[in-house]
């Protein structure tokens, strides 16, 4: 590709021109760089639509990206940057491909020695320059949102409550209970009191390593808590270990009951509901 | 199992997630050391509430792990940094039951229980720091 030297030299007008061949190059130097790991058909497209965004600002050196002429440039980006993270690519993969264009416009414009155009091609870098870190920002950015799901995601899949009999719900409790999930596993608690009409509530720790203050502490709270709406809430699974420890903390579970296994906080619990467990004679 | 850490290890403490980090490190030592589970419980539980006072109370700081020896038998010591405040009223702070937050008030008092060693270094204005050692039985 050579620019015709009779016409006026201008960046914008030449990619506009030759917007075809570009995209094309474009697609395939990129397709070679992500080793098919997208294909050539959804590359053209995304690029299509960047190149649209692109090409009103291509005068401008990328100092005022922020400004209001690059809202269409800068959603796009944002946007393309986000399904690249959903789909696993690296950041230096989403970056190059719009550092490729770079390339493939200095490939365009190669044959020319206007100072003119020398000035608009170093603008033209810049601009680039700046949209490429952009999709880094939004990259992290997208990180930060995935990392925050699946944080609140944890908080929820960790406390379910499950109810073990009519009128018994239970909670096993793991891992670090901190009061977010406090906060999270008692709001969970007596809400299914509520609607299950329970009036126990076994909360099981075998799966929390350490009980310290503020977990015990926690603990009351929840079990304060449903005992003012009325339910009667056992907690179980306390090891050997952790009954010393709260022991030498000096922390008093009071007229809280408290039982070694499920087991015994489920045959407690029926017993006050009245439900005796039978094991049938088999002949 | 965690790999294997030699010499002392220290960890910031500025966040409530640093007082889960310092809890696992000091779990990771105890284990290592060969500490019966109780007594890890015990050295993991006193260090979640020193770690928790660091954080609460002395605005912030850092903890140091390390496995130790005392020519016959091995152990963990855990310290924790702050340059808060400081405890004015020692006795006080170490009574069970009270506390100058909300908390149960039993943190500090508890964690001298749970361990064999509890040594509380103090100045008004200046910071504190508390270090504990379990031994091996």
């Amino acid at each position: 590709m050579t620019v015709d030297a009779g016409r006026a030299q201008n960046l914008t007008d030449l990619m506009r021109d030759s917007a075809e061949p570009l995209i094309d190059e474009w697609v395939g130097v990129v397709a070679a760089l992500l080793r098919g790991r997208s294909t050539k058909t959804e590359l053209e497209a995304d690029f299509r639509e960047f190149f649209a965004a692109l090409l009103p600002v291509v005068g401008s050196d990328g100092k005022d990206i922020g400004g209001p002429e690059f809202t269409d440039l800068r959603a796009f980006l944002e946007e393309y940057s986000r399904s690249r993270v959903r789909a696993g690519f690296t950041p230096t993969e989403t970056a190059s491909s719009v550092f490729s264009l770079k390339r493939v416009v200095f490939d365009l414009t190669e044959s020319s020695d206007d100072p003119q155009m020398f000035r608009q091609l170093m603008a033209f870098s810049g601009l680039l320059d700046a949209l490429g870190l952009l999709t880094f920002e939004s990259f992290a950015r997208v990180r930060e949102e995935i990392i925050r799901e699946q944080s609140e995601q944890l908080l929820e899949l960790t406390t379910p409550v499950v109810k073990v009999w009519e009128g018994v719900l239970a909670v096993p409790l793991v891992g670090t209970l901190d009061s977010a999930r406090t906060q999270v596993v008692m709001e969970k608690l007596l809400e299914a009191l509520v609607e299950t009409g329970s009036e126990h509530a076994i909360i099981d720790i075998t799966g929390v390593f350490a009980v310290d203050t503020q977990v015990a502490q926690h603990l009351l709270k929840t079990v304060v808590a449903a005992r003012l709406m009325g339910a009667e809430c056992i907690v179980s699974g306390i090891r050997p270990q952790i009954a010393q420890t709260i022991v030498a903390l000096g922390i008093e579970f009071g007229d809280i009951v408290t039982k070694a296994s499920l087991a015994d906080a489920l045959r407690h619990a029926l017993r006050r509901e009245g439900v005796d467990v039978v094991r049938s004679e088999i002949a | 199992m965690p790999p294997r850490s030699e010499g002392p290890e220290e960890l910031p403490i500025t966040a409530d997630d640093d007082v889960v980090r310092v809890r696992q490190l000091v779990r990771t030592y105890a284990q290592q050391t060969k500490l019966s589970l109780v007594d890890q419980t015990k050295l993991v539980t006193a260090a979640s509430e020193l770690a928790r006072n660091t954080l609460i109370y002395g605005g912030g700081g850092f903890a140091r792990v390390e496995e130790v020896s005392d020519g016959r038998r091995a152990g963990v010591r855990a310290s924790f940094h702050d340059e808060g405040p400081g405890i004015p009223d020692l006795t006080l702070a170490l009574a069970d039951g009270w506390s100058s937050g909300s908390g149960l008030g039993l943190g500090l008092s508890g964690a001298k229980r749970l361990v064999d060693q509890f040594d509380l270094d103090t100045e008004v204005g200046r910071g504190t720091v508390v270090t504990v050692t379990k031994w091996k039985r």
